[in-house]
């Protein structure tokens, strides 16, 4: 288990690797370097100060020189000023990464609590009304663009309603009610976002389970369909689901990224978006690699999980 | 089991046809499909019947309601919403079409080559999807469509051109969007590899690139087909998304997407305009994802027998 967990560390670590000299690579294409955004600012810049700045921070050098630069800094703790905060990187991300993972983590267990529920009585009767009914639904979550949920929350319950605000975040020390009024909004368009997929998974995995021969044993002893379920096949059945849950880090990362910029909700996506857009070299590359750091963990986490839940996995003896 | 598996004379066609049409929610989509197509195609036919324009601006009239003329009413600048509408239908539909046709091409040539190749190749491959799909995919995109393509050594004239916005949102998709369908193929081709009518091809000395295209691509052919028409919904949801954070589409040409920004702009004067851009979105994603699901349904012999 160990050595299974230490390989995917050092899968882990290269992949980061990779990301980071690929987004390196990426951002440096992005339209407009630092030094020309000063010299379309100030009239009195030169294009020989132009060319002095770029030799003084190295910007004359060719690419894979400056990536190693940085990421020698980088392991070092030095990741450089955000440009449009103007504070070290890490003070700006550091906050909005804790918002974001509230935003991400609430939403993962809403949705999971409600999906996993949803997918069992769909698989109890399937081709039923019921299990009909809850498809339905969730086509329609899967197929709704989550920005065009988010709008028309603000448009009910912002603006007709008046119930909740649309968009901003409560002031800190104004209590803990103010903080959920504001993010019950994006964290319910996150969570409506991401059931339709979980459910779908669900109710297809327990279908598989369903078949097998244990379950028709337990069927045939006289067990009822209720603690067929919940007794015998859920345990099987999700475990499947931890794996969609873990790839799906990415997807739902995403998901954050839109509703956060809606509801300008200062989360992760949020600043990554505003970084990109606003020519933050060193933010927006540090958050692209949060993210990604975010999800692979996230991958090892299920990875661990897993092992947890189904004993019938020895990491020893398939050699891994 | 359904009286097609006991009458032996039905064709295969004939059954496969039965099948979608039991699926009520795909026809209906289909047949929404086929309408949205045929409206979106002629939208300047239209345009010039109710005598409105999706591009000229009218001061004097922006906000209209619905009426005869204009019948979803107008924008913030007095266009007319329902030609606007259709004209980022073609774009929508253009770029889901071309771009999930893309992802097929690629995801089903790296699949069937991990598939049959099996081994490191296999490993190594697999790898590099799923690390592709658990990365955070929107904001990778965004990069990607922020990117001077001046820088990238793309002449001038073309990197400024008016379509380089559609172009590239193809190309960006497409270079991710691959993966499931790669990973839907490499399952069906480790299968199929195993099974006799490759072992025999094999021992008798066909090539890789025989086999791989003479016979394990037509029966890959079902699950491709069904994996493709699910994803040119998630592409237009992608396209959507990427221009209406101002990345994707650019205006003047209206998209969906791009219509739902101006339309948050004013949300607090005019809400309407909100709902029918997206409300188009979400049509059209939810009928490609039931088209996928029945035809699913219609191109899995074994959908017979599991009802």
């Amino acid at each position: 288990m160990i050595r299974f967990l230490a390989d995917r560390m050092i899968q882990s670590s290269i992949v980061l690797l990779l990301m980071s000299f690929l987004i390196y690579g990426l951002i440096g294409l992005m339209p407009g370097d630092p030094i020309d955004l000063m010299f379309s600012a100030n009239p009195d810049f030169t294009a020989e100060d132009a060319q002095r700045l770029k030799a003084l921070y190295g910007l004359d050098q060719p690419l894979i020189d400056r990536y190693f630069r940085w990421l020698g800094d980088a392991l070092q703790g030095d990741f450089g000023y955000s440009r449009l905060y103007s504070q070290p990187v890490f003070d700006v991300l550091g906050p909005r990464l804790g918002n974001t993972a509230l935003f991400l983590g609430v939403s993962l267990i809403l949705s999971l609590a409600v999906a996993i529920p949803l997918g069992l009585i769909a698989a109890m009767r399937p081709y039923g009304v019921l299990d009909y009914s809850i498809n339905l639904v969730c086509f329609a979550g899967i197929s709704a663009p989550p920005f065009w949920l988010a709008l028309l929350a603000i448009m009910l319950f912002s603006i007709t309603l008046g119930w909740f605000p649309a968009g901003g975040q409560a002031p800190p020390g104004s209590g803990f009610l103010k903080t959920i009024e504001h993010a019950i909004l994006p964290i319910s368009v996150l969570t409506i976002a991401s059931i339709g997929g979980y459910t779908r998974f669900m109710r297809a995995s327990t279908l598989a389970v369903m078949r097998q021969d244990y379950i028709r044993t337990a069927q045939a002893k006289g067990l009822g369909k209720t603690r067929l379920v919940l007794g015998h096949a859920l345990q099987n059945a999700l475990l499947p689901l931890v794996t969609i849950v873990a790839l799906s880090f990415g997807t739902l990362f995403s998901g954050a990224l839109i509703t956060e910029t809606i509801f300008a909700w200062l989360g992760m996506g949020k600043t990554i978006y505003d970084a990109i857009l606003g020519n933050d070299y060193n933010l927006a590359l540090i958050g692209l690699l949060l993210a990604t750091a975010m999800a692979l963990i996230g991958n090892i986490l299920a990875d661990i999980l897993y092992a947890a839940l189904d004993p019938r996995l020895d990491f020893k003896s398939e050699g891994l | 089991m359904t009286d097609a598996l006991m009458s032996p004379s039905v064709s295969p066609a004939r059954r496969r046809l039965q099948r979608f049409l039991r699926h009520r929610m795909a026809v209906l989509s289909a047949i929404i499909l086929i309408l949205l197509i045929a409206a979106a195609m002629s939208a300047s036919l239209i345009e010039d019947a109710l005598g409105v324009s999706a591009t000229k601006t009218d001061l004097f009239g922006r906000f209209l309601p619905p009426s005869d003329k204009n019948w979803l009413g107008t924008d913030e600048v007095g266009r007319d919403v329902l030609a606007r509408l259709l004209y980022g239908g073609q774009v929508s539909l253009l770029v889901g079409l071309v771009t999930a046709i893309a992802t097929a091409i690629i995801g089903a040539l790296v699949g069937l080559i991990a598939g049959f190749r099996g081994g490191w190749i296999d490993a190594l491959l697999m790898r590099f999807t799923d690390a592709v799909i658990s990365l955070p995919l929107l904001p990778l995109l965004i990069v990607l469509a922020a990117i001077d393509l001046n820088k990238l050594g793309l002449p001038a004239d073309l990197a400024t051109s008016e379509d380089i916005s559609l172009y590239r949102i193809i190309v960006i998709i497409a270079l991710f969007g691959w993966t499931s369908v790669a990973r839907l193929v490499r399952a069906e081709a480790l299968a199929l590899r195993r099974r006799d009518f490759v072992r025999a091809a094999l021992a008798q000395g066909a090539k890789p690139r025989h086999i791989i295209l003479k016979h394990l691509l037509p029966n890959v052919a079902s699950p491709l087909v069904v994996a493709t028409t699910l994803s040119i919904g998630n592409v237009i949801l992608f396209e959507s998304v990427l221009s209406f954070l101002g990345l994707g589409i650019q205006p003047p040409t209206p998209s969906w997407g791009n219509m739902l920004t101006n339309a948050q702009d004013v949300i607090w004067d005019n809400p309407t305009l909100a709902v029918w851009p997206g409300l188009m979105i979400f049509v059209t994603v939810i009928a490609f994802n039931f088209l996928g699901d029945g035809l699913q349904d219609a191109l899995d012999p074994r959908a017979d027998l599991e009802r």
